[in-house]
């Protein structure tokens, strides 16, 4: 059986996951962290991901990609009035957002399968096997278009992905099962970049969703831009800087608000620091907990309504929810949890690391699909209603939103023209009344046979799978022919793309590769160098000419070599220059314990 | 574009569906799951809600059971448990999660598992309403004229009409909202009547004419409150 792993891939963090026996681990990395930021450098010698990727935010900002969760399933008219944070240039081709990194441009599922093959990496690292199957988590409100770009990432990076779960659902399913929790439970999850609020009513190691609900558009992000809106509203106003002066600090303002928040959930008030461009010296304020609190509160605020409509889709009363779990990094912060405590009259659980509850989450489902954990089942729901598009614009619902999953909804369509050959299907997914106000998710054209008007009869099978991805078939009620239909997703990547984004990422795979061992030898080759120019001020008197010259041609030879893009030649030549400096490194260890041991009596020798 | 809302299944096809194991051909006799080859079969569609869930065909249902069946199936067919199976396998416990949960959400709510034995018992499950109900036909019609006022009112209307029209408003929705109470008494009056009428053993001419009455006026009630909840929520979003 293979291994399948359980993956949060995040708007600000990414972790994978698995499970060991019976309880769900997160994989750190070489240094012990578990997380990894959802960014992506690319830099002039490769690509980098994560940690080091997060340095280049400040240094290199117009070719360092972060949050790009935001633009999954997008296109540039749903982030109207939010492009101006972004250092990197947007723009649209078929419907989906591309990102322009010097003359190169990416697909958000292109920039998000870096990541997941960088958390790929991890776990094939850690396990000593290779990973191709995985479970991926997306917020609950995600749409179909989202789920899709997601799923799409998950094979650019060679990855299967069997499963799509909703954030605040995995989360349960970790909380579950460490708890054993049962009864009626809300799962509060504000991430970086999205809110969900998922209702489930947990039995007998059944997880039923009975309603969710949520924002794709609001999480920390927001919070940060809050206090970075003041920074640079202070900085205006105090030293006369405008944005566009300084866009280089964009992102030293932008981190440095993330940090003074994060203090805030701790400290009372906290002291904040840019260093400011033009010689302009030091911007510093103190940011208390009450002055973030007025700053953010409305966006708190912005979580209760979906939590109330979610409340009313289960049909509950706040008071009957038995526990409340908090999800999510931005629910550290004691204004969210004080409003949550609120709402719901109960002190909220947040046990489980609130960072990492959701890969752990995704690592249980992972194991259910294996074979592996047998007792537990999720029982889903869709988020949002799924209809079609009908005479004078109206959306006709289909499948309601918070039906379980797999769901799926007949309808019988026919012609109104004598001899018609097909007939157009908008499909559509959203709350409102008018299809124009309502996500357009596919169009297709249902092939009919000619005859006279209202003859033909077309069954028309709408599915919501397991993954709250929508499938559609078609069956001549007649003949009995099914009819295959290529849904033609309004904003998403098409399988051609995908297939090209595959085979580049394996090119890309190929490069980084080479480019990382590339930036490995250099460095090391930088430090040599330093380490033997150092060697020579303190002992270079103490060895023959004929050495020194002999020292001296390998460093001349290694640093030519440094130059060239061969990393096996680098190597080579630093074990040269380590032969060759083989007896002045041991010249020097003698005269340091000589200088050591002088004037001391063998009573203070260690 | 044209739609037609499909029809229930015709009776008669009952069971005809999964009489022979798709994959050892071996008879099957309502089992989900084949008993020679153990692979799980397609749940047929011509089965009623009632009986794929294995409650009797009644309008007061012990939902506790109800629940208890739902889990029980949905641990037998959910994809989670047919990952490593065939495509085949993988196709049919799609599809039977996807009718098991239809089933058990149209049973789960009286209002819709009311409409659903409707349409098994007498064909289609309601009229949809473009006219008020009688005995309420000059009210709805004041109200609505009001409701239009409203909507349409510009912001340097007059406020202390406004404020009449709001408080009318206000006073109309509550005798509505009422009025659908009073609707879904009758309609638990008649669930209990009607469930008792099943448990008759011989249906006679008294009966079946009991049993035809019953069902008119569920129907009527039904399409109703529909009426009226589409008012009320209309009144609600303008309103607030």
């Amino acid at each position: 059986m293979t291994r399948i792993v359980g993956i949060d891939l995040g708007t600000t963090n990414s972790l994978i996951a698995y499970m060991e026996g019976d309880t769900p681990r997160v994989i750190p990395g070489r240094h012990g962290r578990t997380l990894v930021p959802s960014v992506v450098a690319m830099t002039d010698n490769g690509l980098l991901v994560g940690d080091p990727a997060k340095e280049h935010l400040v240094r290199n900002p117009e070719r360092t990609i972060y949050s790009v969760k935001r633009f999954m399933g997008k296109g540039l008219a749903d982030l109207a009035g939010e492009l101006k944070y972004f250092p990197y240039k947007l723009h649209e081709q078929g419907g989906v957002i591309r990102i322009q990194i010097g003359d190169k441009t990416y697909s958000p599922p292109q920039i998000s399968a870096m990541i997941l093959k960088e958390l790929k990496l991890r776990a094939e690292a850690h396990l000593g096997e290779e990973i191709r199957k995985a479970v991926i988590t997306v917020p609950a409100y995600f749409n179909d278009s989202q789920r899709q770009a997601t799923k799409d990432a998950g094979l650019i990076a060679g990855l299967e992905v069997l499963r799509i779960v909703n954030e605040p659902t995995a989360a349960s399913l970790a909380y579950g099962l460490q708890k054993r929790t049962q009864g009626i439970i809300a799962v509060y999850d504000l991430g970086g970049g999205t809110f969900d609020i998922s209702i489930l009513k947990l039995k007998n190691g059944i997880f039923e969703v009975l309603a969710t609900n949520g924002n794709t558009h609001l999480g920390g992000d927001d919070f940060d831009r809050r206090v970075a809106n003041l920074i640079l509203k202070e900085v205006r106003d105090q030293y006369g800087l405008d944005r566009e002066q300084y866009p280089d600090t964009m992102q030293s303002v932008r981190l440095e608000a993330e940090r003074a928040k994060i203090r805030l959930s701790d400290d009372q008030k906290t002291t904040i620091a840019i260093e400011l461009p033009a010689r302009k010296g030091e911007y510093r304020r103190e940011l208390t907990r009450d002055q973030l609190e007025a700053l953010t509160m409305d966006l708190v605020e912005q979580t209760i309504g979906p939590c109330r409509l979610a409340l009313k889709d289960a049909g509950l009363q706040p008071s009957e929810i038995d526990e409340v779990v908090l999800v999510g990094g931005a629910t550290r912060m004691p204004l969210v949890r004080r409003r949550v405590q609120e709402l719901f009259g109960k002190v909220p659980h947040s046990e489980i690391n609130p960072d990492e509850v959701v890969a752990l989450g995704a690592a249980v489902q992972a194991d259910i699909l294996s074979g592996g954990t047998q007792d537990m089942l999720l029982l889903d729901v869709t988020p949002l209603s799924l209809g079609i598009e009908t005479m004078g614009g109206v959306t006709s619902t289909l499948i309601r939103r918070n039906t379980t999953i797999p769901a799926s909804a007949k309808e019988m369509f026919t012609t109104y023209v004598d001899g018609q050959t097909s007939v157009d299907i908008h499909v559509l997914q959203g709350e409102r009344e008018l299809a124009k106000d309502n996500r357009s998710l596919a169009r297709f054209q249902l092939r009919v046979p000619p005859l006279p008007a209202g003859v033909p009869r077309v069954e028309v099978m709408f599915l919501i799978d397991a993954n709250g991805i929508l499938n559609v078939s078609a069956k001549d009620v007649r003949t009995g022919q099914i009819q295959s239909i290529e849904v033609k997703p309004s904003s998403g990547l098409t399988d051609e793309e995908v297939e090209r984004m595959i085979t580049e990422s394996f090119k890309f795979a190929a490069d980084d590769l080479k480019a990382r061992q590339l930036i490995e030898a250099r460095t090391e080759a930088e430090a040599i160098v330093k380490a033997t120019e150092k060697a020579f001020a303190l002992g270079g008197h103490l060895i023959g000419a004929e050495e020194t010259a002999l020292i001296k041609a390998s460093l001349g030879r290694l640093q030519t070599a440094t130059s060239s893009d061969d990393h096996r030649g680098i190597r080579a030549r630093i074990a040269d220059v380590e032969k060759a400096t083989h007896h002045l490194a041991e010249v020097l260890m003698d005269s340091t314990l000589k200088e050591a041991l002088q004037g001391k009596k063998l009573s203070e020798l260690p | 574009m044209d739609q037609t809302h499909n029809m229930p299944g015709k009776r008669t096809e009952l069971q005809m569906a999964r009489s022979m194991c798709w994959h050892c051909q071996s008879e099957v006799h309502g089992e989900y799951f084949c008993v020679q080859c153990v692979k799980v079969q397609p749940v047929s569609k011509e089965l009623d809600y009632f009986t794929c869930l294995g409650l009797p065909r009644l309008l007061n249902i012990d939902l506790g059971a109800l629940e208890a069946k739902f889990y029980e199936l949905s641990r037998a067919f959910h994809p989670d448990f047919f990952q490593n199976k065939s495509e085949s396998e993988q196709a049919i416990s799609l599809g039977n999660s996807a009718l098991l949960n239809t089933a058990y959400r149209t049973l789960k709510d009286p209002i819709r598992r009311a409409e659903y034995l409707i349409q098994l018992e007498a064909g289609s499950a309601k009229d949809i309403r473009t006219s008020p109900p009688a005995d309420l036909f000059e009210e709805i019609l004041a109200l609505q004229e009001d409701l239009e006022e409203f909507r349409s009112a510009s912001p340097g209307q007059n406020p202390v009409h406004m404020e009449e029209l709001r408080t009318r408003l206000k006073v109309d929705r509550e005798t509505l909202e009422r009025r659908q109470l009073e609707m879904e008494h009758r309609l638990a009056e008649l669930f209990t009547a009607w469930d008792k009428l099943q448990s008759r053993k011989q249906p006679d001419d008294q009966a079946r004419r009991e049993r035809d009455a019953m069902l008119k006026e569920m129907r009527e009630i039904l399409s109703n409150r529909t009426y009226l909840r589409n008012i009320v929520n209309d009144m609600v979003a303008t309103t607030g």
